[in-house]
């Protein structure tokens, strides 16, 4: 019986002790092998020496690399915030207008994804290409200059980011949305929630205006001619589609899975290099790039650690803030 | 609007009625205009799978041709690397969904001590950039230094497959767990079954379909995997670290044909479980109304009946 009872008492931990003891020994301890690393001296051949003096390395890759890192943000934030305009109508869509059709929408959302990341970004080289199938025809046609291109921007990067990293966004936004219970929207109609005015039309406005103006100028645009497109159509959406019921009841029931989504979304994309690398140039180099070129082609391993370290630390802290703030359940039940 | 007062009332109800139809409509065009948008890069991967490109590069359409789906290994190397891909995502599979399984058993079905950390640590690689778990498993391999880690090759591969597996495994299992009726154990338990049994012969097959989830999805994500891949290969190469490589001086056209079989062979599968556990969870006609069924449709009744 006591031999019996302590055997109930280990039973949880035989059954974790594998798969956790693989986690801490190939996710959690590489984690401080790289903090380590950071601190190396010496090359391959030679062999590495760890010494505290090489805490130069941070501020020394901090002031070479720092504009990758900051295009890094950028990028993921404008991908981001793409994803958030696609996903969003989409998620509701498929959640409160799919009827019967809904398992099938939400199916060829997903569906995309069973090719591979590097075809589906090969794909989108093939569509943007300046003489591509979507560019040579409106060339053609004199629509667009013989000049205009997308691929090799910020604006290919950022697009290609998105497109790959949408169902992070699509998936919680939906998950959330499907909750909702919609007879707390037919009763706000009861209660004569109507049209959202005047706040519809200045929210809009504001919003409209700030988003096309921050992703302009993260695209390195002229941002007064965007910001006057997003004010407008925000403008209109605001005042024209937005209802009290959907301000006050439908977005801030979601609100939890467009933070779990942004979350999700932000993450890979700041630590993408696939699409800088196969849609980009050398002016949109993202600090995966470097890590990436450090690691795999220079063999820098303290420099390249040292970046990765500050990305990870960057990363956890962000993750950190938000469980502290909203839990993970969000996270984790639609990943 | 005439400045009198009854076209202005009947303005505002025409207003309205227009703005419900934009509201409406406007959405689903935007839906079909995201779906198009996620459906594009998949059909070009599909229709150059069927070019004729006179070089290597094959990112200008030429012309049709058939010639790469009858011959899709023939490009030197891309019958090995696909194999090794696949093996990779075999095994990593096999062993990621086993340590997996355990876990979420372990977190559903006992209160213990170290739970919450557990709970954060099968949480943690699936926040972390695949940059960073690759990376971070590179000098972990680097500071060893001595076979089988380094230098990297396919045991590194595996290592690092079955660690990135292992979190989406314990979450969709669990998500079947938690809807578990535990009545169904007792019941065996109270009719002489002990635990074993009680396992095999109860818990293993209702909670089968979720480890099957599980597995797919643990088997795609593998199969597909680039970036962490590419850190651990060393001199090994997958498929993906195949495309990778000839992306600069040209994908041929045998990628795509490979690509595009996966997307089908993958959607066809999905389709499929999709159907069979449609069948599976169709609830039962009451009695009267199956007899009436019966009548009507013999051969479905009968299988209805079969699967009860």
């Amino acid at each position: 019986m006591h031999a019996r009872q302590w055997l109930n008492r280990l039973t949880p931990y035989l059954l974790l002790a594998p798969g956790i003891l693989w986690l801490l020994v190939f996710y959690a301890y590489p984690g401080v092998q790289m903090f380590i690393s950071s601190f190396w001296a010496g090359t391959l051949e030679t062999g590495f020496t760890v010494s505290l003096d090489n805490w130069t390395t941070y501020p020394a890759a901090l002031e070479r690399y720092g504009p990758q890192f900051g295009r890094s943000i950028v990028y993921g934030a404008a991908a981001t915030t793409i994803c958030f305009l696609i996903a969003y109508p989409l998620a509701y869509t498929i959640a409160f207008r799919g009827g019967r059709y809904k398992s099938l929408l939400l199916f060829m959302v997903i569906a995309p994804f069973f090719t591979s990341f590097l075809l589906r970004t090969q794909s989108w080289k093939i569509i943007l290409g300046d003489d591509g199938i979507l560019f040579g025809p409106l060339k053609d046609l004199g629509l667009l200059g013989p000049d205009f291109r997308v691929l090799a921007t910020p604006v290919a990067v950022v697009a290609g980011i998105a497109y790959n990293f949408l169902p992070f966004m699509t998936l919680p936004i939906y998950v959330s949305l499907e909750k909702i219970d919609g007879r707390l929207v037919e009763a706000a109609k009861d209660l004569f929630a109507g049209p959202w005015r005047p706040g519809g039309s200045i929210a809009g406005g504001l919003v409209g205006g700030l988003t096309a103006g921050g992703l302009a100028a993260a695209f390195e645009y002229d941002i007064v001619p965007f910001a006057i497109l997003g004010v407008v159509s925000g403008v209109l959406i605001g005042t024209f589609l937005l209802s009290e019921s959907f301000i006050r009841i439908v977005l801030p029931l979601s609100l939890p899975g467009v933070f779990a989504g942004s979350l999700l979304t932000f993450i890979p994309a700041m630590g993408d290099f696939v699409n800088a690398e196969l849609l980009g140039n050398t002016q949109t180099r993202m600090i995966g790039n470097v890590i990436q070129s450090r690691f795999l082609e220079n063999n820098d391993y303290p420099t390249a650690a040292a970046l990765s370290f500050m990305l990870m630390v960057g990363i956890l802290i962000a993750v950190a803030v938000y469980a502290r703030l909203l839990g993970t359940k969000e996270l984790t039940s639609s990943g | 609007m005439t400045g009198t007062t009854a076209p202005a009332q009947h303005a505002r109800p025409r207003r309205a009625a227009a703005i419900r139809f934009l509201d409406r409509y406007l959405l689903y065009a935007y839906t079909a205009f995201a779906i198009l948008y996620l459906m594009l890069p998949v059909a070009v991967m599909a229709l150059f799978s069927v070019n004729d490109p006179p070089g290597k590069s094959n990112v200008i359409w030429h012309g049709f041709s058939f010639d790469a789906w009858l011959n899709p290994f023939g490009v030197p190397q891309l019958f090995d690397v696909v194999r090794t891909s696949v093996v990779v995502a075999l095994l990593s599979t096999i062993a990621a969904t086993t340590l997996g399984t355990l876990i979420a058993l372990a977190l559903v079905r006992y209160n213990f001590r170290g739970s919450a950390a557990t709970n954060i640590l099968i949480f943690l690689p699936m926040a972390t950039p695949e940059i960073v778990l690759g990376a971070s498993l590179l000098t972990l391999f680097v500071a060893i230094g001595d076979p089988p880690f380094f230098p990297t090759n396919f045991v590194t591969i595996l290592i690092a497959h079955i660690m990135f597996n292992i979190s989406y495994v314990v979450v969709t299992v669990r998500a079947r767990l938690y809807g578990f009726d535990r009545h169904l154990e007792e019941a065996a338990m109270d009719l002489g079954a002990n635990e074993w049994t009680t396992f095999w012969k109860v818990t293993f097959p209702m909670i089968l379909p979720g480890i099957m989830a599980a597995a797919l999805l643990a088997f795609s994500l593998s199969i597909d995997d680039y970036v962490i891949t590419a850190f651990t290969a060393g001199r090994t190469s997958t498929f993906p670290i195949f495309i990778w490589g000839s992306a600069r001086i040209g994908v041929p056209v045998q990628v795509n044909v490979i690509g595009t079989a996966f997307f089908l062979i993958a959607v066809g599968f999905v389709a499929l479980t999709t159907i069979l556990q449609n069948r599976a969870s169709r609830p039962l006609p009451p009695p009267a109304a199956g007899r009436e069924r019966a009548e009507l449709e013999p051969g479905r009744a009968a299988l209805t009946e079969a699967e009860a």
